[in-house]
């Protein structure tokens, strides 16, 4: 284990204690303890900037399941240091203001933090795993930890709603990544992606190659609210701003981003890979702000707005992969990945800073609603410098940083264009047009989040409470990321070799880095091209867009805020409890023999399936030992008591004569001379029968049952036939074995069981040493049964109770 | 309980003969490692011992004569085997890894300790605690 592990378990150490920390030290509040865990992680994680700006790596393995080949390896190249940088920093200043936005009087502070330590602590494991296995646990943390801080406030039906949704969405897509690593395991041989990528070559050529990436592809666009699975996001913003500013725009909703960079090196140069990315990307992109514009809360604004970003930067993303093609490193392509890099961190610095300005205008005025907001400016000036900053940047206003970042997407697509493969010098042509399309609605819906809030008349009276100013508390991380805002925006090189340059390196690795277009120097001026026509349009369209709302605010489409997948969501899953639900009432009929027939049934058709079609019917009677008298009596006896069952009329005769069958089977054991098995027959069948006994207190009159000759026909027939087969299938696998040199497995236990266990009974030490997790684990099952019994018998359900 | 019997013979063979089983029960649980027996089969003739308590005599007597709710029993002997798990992880073994010793002691001889016996303590316990359960409640239902 070395300090990298470390940091990752960290966070679910400390976990651990919060509840007693709540419990036991009430006067402080609980966020001030774990401020400490970012802060040291983040303080933990700044040394390796320099090594890593120098082109190393750092890689530590601790073995997992080392047969398997899953190892815990923690991994850091320029690309997880920023995320790791990203996950703690601004997690230091998320439970900063977490500190002042929940009152430790009448907020449960345990949920909260044990969450979402938890989620920081899966959230590191992804971004530092190399090892795929170990990447897919830590990714499904996030979505578990996720959903429980959406449901933080659990008597919320909406809260609930929204959870569930994000929880659906984002394990299925999840799901569906391990199905594609699994499928990469099968390409690969390896387990690790820093293997995988060494051996590139044959991945794209392979026939798996297209489900795979589509896999993949599945979790990293569920995760990263990509459309149409974005519709997850917007709910999510029922969860506490902290949170949707922790996990819902700076960390947890760029895994995905994470995930497609990362793999970026070994898929990156194929045509799928670079439309599925680019197109979904784009076209996320342009549905976000479309979207964002119409919503009139002010949360659910920045949820599609960040949707939307989030597009952008898989978008460019996917044009920068086509570098990868060329294998060359030139700028016309590189520029892609730069701002994706760029626009990544600056989205998380002026995003953050948004929601948390959010969160004081709703923690401050008791309303979301740009309908009712209005007129803060003067009351809240803090805040509303703030929220211009942030607003500012995201509309990409000179000189702050999401300026620089929106001038390198537009080279980027407008570059996107002179490509010359994979159909982009006709189809291209959508990138530039719709990527400027989408930045005047981003433009649009920034003037609304700012002007609608801040601008205008206050009228006090609109408020349920009386308004006024954030604490300072509050103030000081949105403060802190605005200034980054503004810090990043005119000194933008600060970020260039230290992060971006590094970044790169490990998302175009293969190429080679020493290259000119490495080498990133951004600057505000680039002269009169056509990037800077481009901005200037946005801002000229979208002003005019802007002032002329009061026109396009009465169109029904402005007004109808759902989102036109959320309803396909709705139905689909009220079509699954539906049909799950008729399937389960056909097979659960509540009577124990129907359960048998079904199981019997299955049982009888796929063995006779299955050999049929081996032709594995053999019946070989040489090599049998004798059968004594003693057996034959045994067997006789066997199969009398067992065709007198069906035909007794008395309960406790039955039951005797059922548990006889169980005795005579002991008996078998005992002349097979395994004394363990028959004492523990004998012991069961006692058992047994004092259980049927009792039971039978609680049946209804044993009465003669009126069933149709063929039901009972179609039972014998099949228990006859199951027997059949049981026999048969004995018989052959004996015969088979005749022919074959196979050596039981009984032989190692018997050499072994004196020496490696130190015992003489050998079926004793199977029990409990070769195979214990079997045996402690049966006993699980017994006890999980006997406890079900008495929740049964001491909870009884009434008549039509459901489930 | 409806299946108190007044059969005095009954009543009497069981005064000695549930005894008998529960120390051969427990003779059972230990021969285990080496002859036929051990947690498994200890624990059900252990329960079926107390069963034979329970047939014979009233309910109520029994629970006062043996003050113990078996439903916790069920946790703790599973608490117990997964626990002896964790010796082997201390070790730096597979979990469930168990350990075993010959050790000589003047008198008494050579003798052996084994890890799997404590292991085998929580398979009893659950084992014996689970029959009970399921057969006393479904037995003490109205």
């Amino acid at each position: 284990m070395s300090f990298l592990h470390w940091a990752i378990l960290i966070p679910f150490l400390f976990a651990i204690i919060v509840p007693m920390l709540y419990k036991y030290i009430r006067p402080v509040h609980t966020g001030w303890f774990i401020l400490i865990v970012p802060s040291v992680l983040f303080v933990f994680f700044l040394p390796y900037i320099n090594p890593v700006a120098d082109g190393e790596t750092f890689m530590e393995t601790v073995p997992w399941v080392p047969s398997l080949g899953i190892n815990f390896s923690a991994f850091i190249d320029g690309w997880s240091l920023l995320f790791a940088l990203l996950i703690t920093g601004i997690g230091a200043l998320v439970v900063l203001y977490s500190i002042y936005y929940l009152d430790k009087k009448y907020e449960d502070l345990t949920n909260f933090y044990v969450h979402l330590l938890m989620f920081m602590g899966a959230m590191l494991g992804v971004v530092l795993s190399d090892n795929v296995i170990v990447l897919y646990v830590f990714w499904e943390l996030t979505s578990i930890s996720s959903t429980l801080l959406i449901s933080y406030w659990y008597h919320r039906d909406a809260s609930i709603n929204g959870a569930l949704k994000s929880l659906n969405i984002t394990v299925l897509g999840g799901f569906a990544m391990l199905a594609g690593f699994a499928l990469l395991y099968v390409m690969t041989g390896t387990f690790s992606i820093q293997e995988m990528i060494g051996q590139a070559g044959g991945v794209i050529d392979h026939p798996l190659f297209l489900p795979t990436i589509i896999l993949i592809l599945l979790g990293a666009f569920t995760k990263s609210a990509q459309f149409p699975f974005h519709i997850w996001l917007p709910d999510a913003m029922e969860a506490p701003t902290p949170v949707s500013a922790y996990l819902h725009s700076a960390t947890m909703v760029k895994a995905g981003i994470y995930l497609v960079a990362r793999f970026t090196p070994l898929f990156g140069g194929a045509p799928e890979w670079f439309w599925i990315i680019a197109g979904g990307g784009l076209l996320t992109l342009l549905w976000g702000s479309l979207s964002a514009i119409r919503q009139k809360d002010l949360k659910g604004l920045l949820a599609y707005s960040t949707v939307s970003q989030l597009g952008m930067v898989m978008c460019l993303l996917g044009l920068g992969s086509a570098a990868l093609y060329f294998d060359d490193a030139n700028e016309l392509y590189t520029v892609a990945i730069l701002a994706a890099v760029f626009h990544l961190f600056n989205h998380a610095s002026f995003k953050g800073s948004l929601f948390m300005t959010a969160g004081i205008v709703d923690h401050e005025t008791g309303t979301r609603d740009i309908r009712a907001l209005g007129g803060l400016m003067l009351v809240m000036p803090a805040t509303a410098t703030i929220s211009l900053i942030g607003a500012a940047s995201m509309a990409g206003i000179p000189p702050l940083n999401g300026f620089l970042s929106k001038e390198h997407f537009f080279m980027a697509i407008t570059d996107a264009t002179e490509y010359g493969i994979f159909n982009m010098e006709t189809a291209g042509m959508l990138f530039p047009v719709i990527g400027w399309l989408a930045s005047v609605f981003t433009f649009v819906y920034c003037c609304i989040f700012f002007f609608k809030t801040f601008a205008g008349p206050f009228e006090p009276e609109r408020f349920a409470k009386k308004v006024h100013e954030a604490p300072i508390g509050m103030l000081i991380s949105p403060a802190v990321l605005g200034l980054v805002v503004v810090i990043v925006g005119i000194f933008p090189n600060l970020l260039s070799q230290s992060i971006i340059e590094p970044s790169m390196a490990a998302i175009l690795q293969g190429l080679p880095t020493d290259a000119e277009a490495f080498t990133v120097d951004i600057e505000h001026w680039h002269g009169f091209d056509l990037e800077l026509f481009m901005t200037i349009g946005v801002v000229g369209f979208g002003s005019l867009l802007y002032l002329a709302m009061g026109k396009w605010r009465k169109l029904s489409i402005y007004n109808k805020t759902t989102d036109p997948f959320s309803p396909v969501y709705d139905s689909g899953i009220t079509g699954l409890l539906k049909g799950s639900r008729l399937i389960t009432n056909v097979q659960m009929t509540g009577r124990l023999r129907d359960y048998l027939t079904f199981v019997s049934a299955f049982f009888l058709i796929i063995t006779i399936w299955t050999m049929i079609r081996y032709d594995a019917f053999v019946i070989d009677t040489q090599n049998i030992s004798e059968i004594s008298t003693y057996e034959v009596v045994l067997v006789g006896l066997l199969v009398i008591s067992m065709l007198a069952l069906p035909f007794i009329q008395q309960r406790v005769a039955a039951i005797v004569v059922l548990g006889f069958v169980g005795f005579l089977i002991a008996l078998f054991f005992v002349n097979f001379r395994a004394p363990d098995l028959a004492l523990t027959q004998l012991l069961i069948e006692t058992v047994l029968v004092i259980l049927f006994m009792l039971a039978f207190y609680h049946l209804p009159e044993f009465r003669k049952e009126k069933m149709k000759a063929s039901f009972k026909w179609s039972n014998a027939l099949l228990s006859f036939g199951v027997g059949l087969m049981v026999t048969l299938i004995a018989l052959s696998a004996f015969s088979y074995g005749q022919g074959h040199d196979f050596s039981p497995v009984s032989d190692y236990y018997i050499e072994n069981s004196a020496d490696l266990a130190g015992g003489y009974n050998m079926v004793n030490v199977v029990l409990v040493d070769f195979r214990a997790l079997d045996t402690v684990l049966e006993v699980l099952v017994l006890g999980v049964a006997a406890l079900a019994v008495v929740a049964l018998i001491r909870l009884k359900m009434k008549e039509g109770d459901d489930i | 309980m409806k299946w108190k019997t007044n059969n005095l013979l009954f009543i009497h063979v069981t005064r000695i003969v549930a005894f008998l089983i529960l120390t051969f029960s427990i003779y059972l649980f230990f021969a285990g490692h080496d002859d036929p027996g051990g947690g498994f089969i200890g624990g059900l003739m252990t329960a079926c011992s107390v069963l034979l308590l329970y047939l014979t005599f009233d309910k109520r007597k029994i629970d006062e004569m043996l003050p113990i709710n078996y439903v916790y029993l069920i946790p703790a002997g599973l608490l117990i085997a997964f626990g002896t798990g964790f010796l082997g992880i201390l070790f730096a073994d597979p979990y469930l890894t168990q350990y075993f010793d010959y050790f000589t002691l003047p008198w008494i001889g050579e003798f052996e300790l084994a890890t799997a016996v404590l292991f085998d303590v929580g398979i009893y316990l659950g084992v014996a605690a689970s029959a009970l359960v399921i057969i006393v409640t479904i037995a003490g239902d109205e």
